[in-house]
């Protein structure tokens, strides 16, 4: 019969409206919560800018490196300058220049620069899980909206870098995997 | 950008007992509240990104909470142009040409690590690295792609800059014909017809230093 | 692949039969048989009618550099199922020549064409050979080994500009016009003449019937895309229109051509696979499967059992948000603007998260591994895969069901258009839903399974009048054995680890090729890889299943309403970002 499927479609709209009332009335006080989740009713948006949605921990936007900060308050960053990163990068937007030693110009286990280009960065994580010294993660920050790009873009050491704890916040499953592994490692040692 | 703050002080002191009836506020002010508010994004995908862009306007993230519900196919009746995806040289006249056809006042919004920059194709011979190379960009959202909420964020931080402006300053109530970015133009390579002179010279160059010698050079450096 | 003892006997056959025209590849670890370019439409008549090899599933070229040698690889199958049989041609690199096999073959066109563009390769006989995914006028053949962009900076990556001395350096600050041009020497832009298009419109004119009679009648040229809302990206069909009717269509494409292949080429075989995720960006996680598995053939490693069932499970999930996004478009494109598709996005969206929480990431998921899967599922994210498919997913498709099949607009604009016959579709290479569509009940995860496909229980769904109402039921009815799918594996899957040995990012590849086929949301989709022992694959070629249904738009829209196009482009499902790659 024509017209009847304009009746079912608008039924299965009403429904929906519906059923966010029932939902937010007779759901308990999580109604809200749920929304935008599996369990969700009827309506289904999440008011962003309040309020956003879980982030999962594995979750990856932009690279940063992780530092411990020492007595002296300066950053003890953990990147060696290996280069695995940057060898592994698909978009090969990493560069690092490794630090030499002053006097002997030998090359010490430290980068003296580190950039990431994050114009061409794919937040793949790739330089996150082959790094072997756990030195650089992925970022959960997403906010990452700019009015210039310019040289801003290329992201330098000191905005790359993040402390230890901030890693440990937004991952902390890896991070208590990791930390068990390195007291492991040291335990045979002693 | 924050020299622009006092645009909402209006210099008029309001009496204390009329404080609770009373709001005063800037021509400016109330004018750019309602453009903010009422952005219409041009309904324009290019690549991944544009799916995040659609999943930004479905029910989860719901854009229209910000007036921005309505996508218009037409650049004619669109305010901000969402560059969502990799810019590719045989894509590009089009893009400066939808640009051109966006009336005054009209935004940039370049979305994800492609329209920035390149993005991660960069280094392809047919990517365009970065649609500012072309046409002037407002709000640039890295990431690849920016989840749904880093868009939003991204059109938070558009709407922050249309309320700094000032009427005086933009340039649409002018007499004066706007000034159209030339259309690039599918060659052997896509050019832009403004450098064309630059083009000349390097192609014409005396020695035997080809262009792409020059470039090989350039990354012997 | 195979190896001699156990060659298949059509490569027997036709050594039989062509004596001097054939012979069987001799290099290690490469398979199929040479053959004469003078004999290789005999070969392949007598293939297709004779032995029943009815499937052109791919046709590409490897370029030998520095040897003179250019290679046209045909890959066939039989749409009754079996192996593969793969033929190679060899050509010289400058100017070479190949007879065109698109007249027994509709569905080589444009993989021809795109040859031609990259390549240079020139296809004798063919109908329509021009430059597919770049323009007429562009300079080179850029998948040409000596060809070099001006971005370029090394042969092969990793880059050693990269560290220990690294400068953060963009490559426009590099190239003398700051931009990611390069022009040949001696061109004057002041009097250069492009072609714009003209060579399109040629054609489409063409097309023109001669005036009979004295009712004159106007043709007009329509321009689709490459913006326009309805064409599901940056897609273009040139069209020509008598009144509303479309006399002659002609898709072009390549407005997102992101040089995949030439990219992958310069990557490390581990470094490919995040750009495979953005080829193909609503069904990521098959796009990995499929790469997954053609470089684990060159490496003969097995992933370990839980990770095959993971590998299932992601796949068949991004079958179903790939195909409920398609189906909410459809409808967008039928007229029902947005409502649907904001149901489909939410069924979608939930998946998504599932994927964020396992690999990370909401559409580049970047979670196969040579060998395994990156890392295991977390126990809730097992606990929310589980709800999805047992409560909530076959509840809204339901729904979908209920209110969209019997839908009499729906019934009305797609019963009867855009029809393909079994005999064309697999002619012109048609594969997937379209492919079932038309009746031919042929599922890569049924005639050649993969992974643990043939333990799993699931029919192939497969519809008779090759319409586009019937593609929306095929799609539907595969969202419902995608779910049996995956309850099976979730109930089945067993504990035990993610990888075969450690994640390498140096993987030593044996010198060989591979052709790696998964039954991708859209079809098949096939990787053809070859290397040559170093850590770069020396060819990375993609047989992407959207831009080869292209093929077929032409024939399906013919004759039919400039509408109806629109409606017939939606139900072939294309993403933009595989058809140009
Ligand atoms: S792999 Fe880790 S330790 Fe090595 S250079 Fe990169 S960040 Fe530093
Ligand atoms: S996330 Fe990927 S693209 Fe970005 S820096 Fe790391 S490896 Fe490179
Ligand atoms: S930034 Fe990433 S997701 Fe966006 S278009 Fe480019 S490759 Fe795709």
């Amino acid at each position: 019969m024509n017209g009847l499927g304009l009746v079912k479609g608008l039924a299965l709209t009403f429904k929906h409206f519906f059923s966010t009332y029932v939902a937010d009335i007779f759901g308990g006080k999580n109604s809200i919560r749920r929304r935008g989740t599996i369990d969700a009713d009827g309506l289904f948006t999440i008011q962003y800018p309040e309020e956003s949605v879980v982030i999962p921990e594995e979750f990856r936007v932009i690279p940063f490196l992780v530092y411990t900060l020492g007595e002296d308050g300066q950053r003890k960053y953990r990147c060696t300058a290996c280069g695995i990163c940057s060898k592994v990068c698909p978009t090969q937007c990493i560069w690092i220049t490794r630090m030499k030693d002053p006097e002997t110009g030998k090359p010490i286990t430290s980068s003296q620069e580190f950039y990431i280009d994050v114009d061409k960065c794919m937040n793949c994580g790739t330089c996150a899980e082959f790094c072997p010294f756990d030195a650089i993660k992925m970022d959960h920050d997403y906010r990452i909206a700019s009015y210039t790009r310019g040289e801003t873009h290329i992201y330098p050491k000191p905005q790359l870098g993040k402390p230890l704890e901030y890693y440990a916040k937004i991952r902390p499953l890896n991070y208590a995997v990791e930390e068990a592994e390195r007291a492991a490692k040291a335990q045979p040692r002693q | 950008m924050e020299a622009n703050q006092d645009l909402y002080k209006p210099g008029y002191e309001i009496p204390e007992e009329l404080r609770q009836q009373v709001t005063i506020t800037t021509l400016e002010r109330i004018y750019n509240w309602g453009r903010s508010n009422s952005m219409w994004p041009m309904m324009f995908g290019l690549a991944c990104c544009a799916i995040e862009m659609i999943c930004t306007a479905a029910s989860r993230y719901d854009f229209s909470r910000f007036g921005m519900e309505v996508m218009r196919p037409s650049p004619r009746q669109a305010d901000v142009m969402i560059v969502a995806g990799t810019v590719t040289k045989k894509m590009l006249p089009q893009i400066v040409r939808l640009y051109n056809q966006m009336s005054l006042p009209k935004y940039v919004l370049a979305m994800g690590a492609c329209a920035c920059g390149g993005g991660p194709f960069k280094e392809g011979y047919n990517v365009v690295p970065g649609i500012d190379t072309y046409i002037p960009v407002d709000v640039y959202v890295t990431g690849c792609p920016p989840t749904p909420q880093g868009l939003l964020n991204g059109l938070l931080t558009l709407q922050k800059k249309i309320k700094m402006e000032q009427m005086k300053e933009t340039g649409w109530y002018s007499k004066e014909p706007v000034v159209e970015v030339p259309i690039p133009i599918l060659g052997p390579d896509v050019y832009d017809p403004r450098k064309s002179d630059l083009i000349y010279t390097e192609t014409h160059k005396p020695e035997v230093l080809s262009t792409e010698e020059s470039t090989m050079e350039g990354e012997s450096k | 692949m195979t190896d001699q003892p156990g060659l298949d006997p059509t490569y027997s056959d036709l050594l039989n039969e062509f004596p001097q025209a054939v012979e069987l590849e001799a290099r290690p670890g490469f398979t199929g048989v040479v053959v004469l370019t003078s004999a290789l439409i005999d070969v392949m008549t007598y293939l297709r009618d004779r032995k029943g090899y009815d499937y052109l599933s791919s046709v590409t070229a490897v370029d030998d550099f520095p040897e003179d040698k250019l290679e046209i690889v045909y890959l066939l199958f039989k749409t009754t199922g079996g192996g593969i049989i793969e033929l190679k041609v060899f050509t010289q690199r400058d100017e070479p020549v190949v007879p065109s096999i698109t007249p027994l073959y509709q569905g080589a066109e444009f993989q021809e064409r795109e040859v031609w563009d990259l390549y240079g390769v020139k296809f004798t006989g063919h109908p329509d050979l021009r430059r597919l995914l770049l323009w007429e006028g562009f300079s080179g053949h850029p998948l040409r080994k000596d060809w070099k962009e001006p971005f370029y900076e090394e042969e092969v990556k990793p880059f050693k500009t990269r560290w220990p001395e690294g400068k953060g350096v963009r490559s426009e600050n590099l190239n003398p016009f700051k931009d990611n041009v390069q022009y040949p020497r001696d061109f004057d832009p002041n009097t250069y003449e492009p072609d714009a298009d003209r060579s399109v419109y040629k054609l489409l004119e063409s097309q023109i019937p001669a005036e009979t009679g004295d009712f004159k009648v106007d043709h007009l040229v329509v321009n689709i895309g490459p913006q326009h809302p309805s064409t599901h990206g940056v897609f273009r069909m040139a069209a020509l229109l008598e009144g509303e009717k479309v006399l002659a269509l002609k898709p072009v494409i390549g407005y997102l051509h992101r040089n995949h292949e030439k990219i992958g080429e310069r990557n490390t075989f581990v470094q490919n696979m995040p750009f495979t995720d953005r080829m193909d960006y609503l069904s990521s996680m098959s796009n990995n499967f499929g790469y997954a598995i053609t470089v684990e053939k060159l490496l003969g490693v097995k992933p370990p059992e839980r990770a095959e069932y993971l590998r299932v499970m992601m796949a068949e999930l991004t079958r179903i948000a790939s195909h409920t996004m398609a189906i909410g478009f459809l409808l967008n494109d039928l007229g029902a603007f947005f409502t649907p598709s904001l149901y489909a996005l939410e069924e979608r969206e939930l998946i998504l998260d599932i994927f964020e929480s396992v690999a990370g990431s909401r559409m580049m998921c970047n979670y196969f591994r040579f060998g395994g899967v990156v890392r295991d599922i977390p126990e809730e994210t097992l606990k929310s895969v589980k709800k999805l498919v047992e409560d909530r997913l076959p509840r809204k498709v339901d729904d979908l069901d209920r209110y969209l099949t019997d839908n009499e607009i729906v019934r009305v604009r797609c019963e009867g258009i855009g029809v393909l016959t079994a005999e064309e579709a697999i002619a012109y290479s048609a594969s997937g839903p379209i492919l079932r569509a038309s009746g031919v009940p042929y599922d890569i995860r049924k005639v050649d399974p993969y992974s643990i496909y043939d333990r799993l229980e699931f029919d192939v769904c497969y519809r008779q009048h090759g319409d586009v109402y019937d593609r929306y039921l095929v799609r539907l009815d595969e969202i419902r054995q995608s779910l049996r799918i995956l309850k099976q594996v979730i109930n089945q899957i067993p504990e035990g680890p993610i990888m075969t040995g450690k994640v390498q990012y140096m993987v030593k590849v044996p010198a060989g090729e591979a052709y790696g086929r998964v039954e991708g949301p859209r079809g098949e989709l096939g990787f053809y890889v070859v290397s040559d022992g170093k850590p770069n694959p020396k060819r990375y070629h993609v047989r992407a299943p959207s831009m080869i249904n292209t093929t077929s738009l032409e024939k399906m829209c013919v004759g039919g309403k400039i509408a109806d196009a629109v409606t017939i482009l939606g139900a072939v499902d294309v993403v933009l970002g595989e058809v140009d790659r």
